[in-house]
């Protein structure tokens, strides 16, 4: 048996599950300390379906509180950034295009050192041990309390990255966490070192998170290992956990769509969420997320690491209803948490689509008399519109021309119709609630490359043969089984303007927890 | 129109800079390197410094100086190894020194991308200003792709200069060679170098810049902003700007991509939709093929080359308005193609050789944005 969690913004879901079958679901108000919330929530599934604690082979939970710790500028730790270089780079410095209030919240220090490669691997300059030291001394008296480090093509060499770290070490002592950008983001410098500073200044939260997740677990008796879900929808130990909290930033979407997948049965097919505000529409390709290939700003700061493809619309069942006929139109703004007090069918005065899907007898929510008097063109109207707004979305999210199944979960997704004009038949499978705890109880173990590959004529093979190894070697370390791990991504971009056929190469491969080698490894 | 876009600006602070990279961005047709670091480099400076005053090529003095500041290289680099700024201003020191003159202008060699900014940069520090036009008006990758060229203004001496303090002086028997000797220079250097070349008088500017290109890029920025926060028409307000012409919208549903000698050269599809909001204005039916080698250069539908280079072709994020570059096509992306004139001079039996559809490999005549025929 497995135990899965997604602590929301504003439930805490968990399911009880063996193997694909569902034996225990609940939701549970989201607590500010999350692990109260935690602790009702499995209370909840021993209420629900008594289960012995030792027969939990694995708990699995995604979270969001680390994204909102950055976004509400909270328990963040005094960081330092320190970037190797010199003498490039040093005009847009560390931090450079953060928001100054959230280069306050984290005391931020920036340091600018010797060191960085060129594209092919040459050093731009040698590491100078002594400059390092004296930053690190500055640090420390500064009261630095976690370091995060990037160096100019770390992809490409990762060696000087990790020197520095040694150094950096030695002087502000082992306690201090440090952070390297080759293990977090991608080719492009601000970027990756922008995520790795977010990284570095959550460490200590994650810490402390952690404890607080595996005192609850352990509290109620259940000695297994505890995991915690990623951004592409595989797990990560609690270890890695303490290490990158940055990589659990965008866990909810991608949780409820691996749990819709499995909820029902489909692989590869579109996923909508839909909520109270809006709908979240994404794509899922062999069971994992599709990627976003732009870069991605969080709480006003460019980075680049790995988060899912998702497109969002203002439609859910608080969603305001106006107009009639071919007019009519249904959100963007929305009614949100107040829906009990302000839908006609609580006896307000504002029109919802929640109003308009009881008034067709889709769901029964509410008092059902007082939308009664709705006119049925008005109403099928709305649904039209609803049907109409979603299925557009759904189709902007499609690859190619071939079919692609529509799975709808949320517990908005009663607004949407049997079947979509075009896409076919709208999939609502049991559970459709808590996809997103049962997307973090099935969530797997990954691997993955993603650097620049000089290749040199008939080598191209090779490098990729290269790439693939090094992806399925990651994912095994990371705790997958080895006969299950399947390269499950694959990308191949030449980089204009740089000779040598550069090329991009982007790897990934995921297999199934190894679950009883793990059972002994609990940290 | 409201009205409040001014035609012509007389200078560029901090704030424009934003709108300037982003109508610099679809200048590049796909190509070019994305401004982002290139405008943080410039607003750095402009911070430091204050705000660069522009001047209109017409406006120069016969005897003016003018100095063309721009990066070599790879932008993927860039994004990597970000440059210095005070080697940017070092590259036209070093120039200036070279051949005995004091500059009184810096110019911007390529309008399209991430060489709309650099000169900012240099201005900025010399405390100098920067002519309001371009050598090209859009973007193409080689140094001598320039109308200079084809005004006989050599492109050296130039000089390329790197961030540990390398700096090299250049003179070539003509301008292809100075792209050949340059380009491995900058190889040297670590793929992105900063350079000067195409020193040039007032009055040769005046001949030989497309005038008010930095204007035009802010403009389109600007108006960008604006059609999209009146949930208006993005796409449409990019095309009346280039005084283009919608080509065709749909979604890509196929991209293949080579590299061959430096270029990322490829092929994508777009597949014609119909779109739910949209008219019959951009109902183009079929497939369009769109060529690229890092900039799009090439659009045919049904076996007709519908636009050829010199004239540029745009692709534009169908929703936003945004430009999409070649590497960031891919599969399923809802864009709308603009084809629009480029300057006039560039369909001259000199400008076709230099940068016409046979200079890049395709064998076709160029067919201009409205489909006329070469006379």
């Amino acid at each position: 048996m497995r135990i899965g969690i997604d602590v929301g913004g504003t439930n805490t879901d968990a399911v009880l599950m063996d193997g694909d079958r569902v034996l225990a679901a609940v939701k549970a108000a989201t607590t500010p300390d999350v692990t109260s919330g935690i602790v009702t929530a499995l209370d909840g599934l021993q209420a629900g379906h008594p289960f012995p604690p030792a027969d939990v082979q694995a708990v699995m939970i995604g979270t969001t509180h680390f994204i909102n710790a950055l976004v509400q500028a909270r328990d963040l730790a005094p960081t330092a950034a320190l970037r190797l270089g010199l003498p490039a780079t040093a005009s847009l410095p560390p931090m450079v295009d953060w928001p100054g209030r959230l280069v306050e919240a984290i005391a931020g220090r920036a340091y600018l050192a010797h060191g960085g490669h060129e594209f092919d691997g040459r050093p731009i300059s040698a590491l100078d041990e002594d400059e390092l030291r004296r930053h690190a001394a500055d640090m420390a008296a500064n009261g630095v309390r976690s370091v995060a480090i990037s160096s100019v093509f770390s992809p490409v060499n990762t060696e000087f990255e990790v020197r520095a770290a040694e150094l950096v070490a030695e002087v502000i002592g082992p306690d201090v966490p440090v952070s390297l950008s080759h293990e977090i983001g991608r080719v492009g410098l601000l970027e990756r070192e922008n995520a790795t500073i977010i990284n570095a200044a959550l460490r200590e939260l994650a810490a402390g998170i952690v404890d607080g997740l595996a005192a609850s677990i352990a509290g109620h008796g259940i000695t297994a290992p505890l995991y915690l879900s990623q951004n592409d929808g595989t797990l990560m130990d609690v270890e890695f956990a303490r290490r990158y909290p940055v990589a659990t930033f965008a866990s909810g979407p991608t949780n409820s769509m691996r749990g819709a997948a499995v909820l029902s049965g489909l692989g590869t097919c579109a996923v909508v969420d839909v909520g109270g505000t809006t709908t979240d529409v994404g794509v899922l390709t062999g069971g994992f997320p599709r990627e976003a290939t732009v870069e991605v700003s969080v709480a006003g700061i460019r980075t680049n690491f790995r988060m899912p493809d998702v497109l969002s619309v203002g439609l859910g069942g608080g969603s305001l209803v106006r107009g009639s006929g071919t007019d009519t139109t249904v959100g963007p703004d929305s009614v949100g948490y107040r829906l009990t007090e302000q839908a006609l069918v609580f006896g307000g005065n504002v029109l919802t689509a929640t109003d308009v899907a009881v008034a067709a007898g889709r769901v029964e929510i509410g008092d059902s008399s007082l939308v009664a008097g709705l006119d049925p063109a008005d109403v099928a109207a709305a649904l039209e519109r609803i049907a109409t707004d979603v299925a557009d979305v759904v189709d902007r999210m499609r690859i190619s021309a071939d079919p692609l199944p529509v799975v709808a979960v949320g517990g908005g997704s009663v607004l949407l119709p049997e079947s979509f004009p075009g896409l076919g038949a709208v999939h609502r499978p049991e559970h459709f609630a808590v996809a997103n705890a049962i997307g973090a109880a099935i969530a797997q173990v990954g691997g993955e490359v993603d650097r620049v590959f000089a290749i040199a004529p008939g080598r191209r093979d090779a490098a990729v043969d290269e790439a693939r190894q090094e992806a399925v070697d990651r994912a095994v370390v990371a705790g997958a089984d080895p006969a299950t791990v399947e390269i499950v991504d694959f990308d191949e971009v030449p980089i204009p303007y740089l000779p040598g056929n550069a090329t991009r190469i982007r790897c990934k491969a995921v297999g199934d927890l190894r679950i009883e080698q793990a059972a002994g490894r609990r940290a | 129109m409201t009205g409040v876009i001014t035609d012509r600006l007389t200078t560029i602070g901090a704030d424009d800079l934003e709108a300037l990279a982003r109508g610099a961005a679809v200048l590049g047709t796909g190509g070019g390197g994305d401004p982002y670091i290139g405008r943080l480099l410039a607003a750095q400076a402009l911070r430091e410094h204050g705000p660069v005053r522009l001047v209109h090529p017409a406006d120069l003095p016969d005897g003016a100086v003018v100095f063309p500041v721009a990066m070599m290289g790879a932008p993927t680099v860039m994004v990597e190894k970000t440059p210095s700024t005070e080697r940017i201003g070092a590259a036209v020191a070093a120039l200036a020194e070279f051949l005995g003159v004091t500059p009184t202008h810096i110019a911007c060699i390529e309008a399209g991308g991430v060489n709309s900014t650099f000169p900012l940069v240099a201005a900025a520090q010399l405390g100098l200003p920067v002519v309001d036009g371009d050598g090209m008006g859009r973007a193409f990758p080689e140094l001598q792709m320039v109308l200079p060229t084809l005004s006989g203004i050599p492109c050296t001496p130039m000089s390329i200069a790197d961030e540990k303090g390398n700096i090299g002086v250049l003179n070539t028997v003509d301008n292809h060679a100075a792209e050949a000797l340059a380009r491995s220079l900058t190889i040297t250097m670590g793929c992105a170098a900063i350079i000067s070349n195409y020193v040039m008088s007032g009055a040769q500017a005046r001949e030989s810049l497309v005038p008010g290109t930095l204007s035009l890029c802010t403009r389109i920025g600007r108006r960008l902003d604006r059609v999209r926060a009146e949930h208006g028409d993005a796409v449409a307000a990019v095309a009346d700007e280039l005084g283009g012409r919608v080509l065709h919208a749909g979604k890509v549903s196929d991209v293949a991509r080579r590299t061959l000698t430096g270029f990322a050269r490829g092929t994508a599809i777009i597949s014609g939709t119909a779109p739910m909001a949209d008219p019959a204005s951009r109902s183009a039916a079929g497939d369009l093929t769109l060529e690229f080698q890092n900039e799009h250069l090439m659009a045919v539908r049904h076996g007709i080359v519908e636009v050829t280079t010199p004239d540029l072709i745009v692709v534009l994020d169908t929703d936003t308005g945004e430009p999409v570059t070649t590497e960031a096509l891919r599969f399923g992306h809802r864009v709308t193609v603009v084809a629009a004139p480029t300057d006039e001079r560039w369909h001259s039996p000199g400008g076709i050789a230099l940068v016409g559809p046979r200079y890049f490999g395709y064998d076709t005549d160029p067919v201009r944005f409205d489909a006329r025929e070469r006379p």
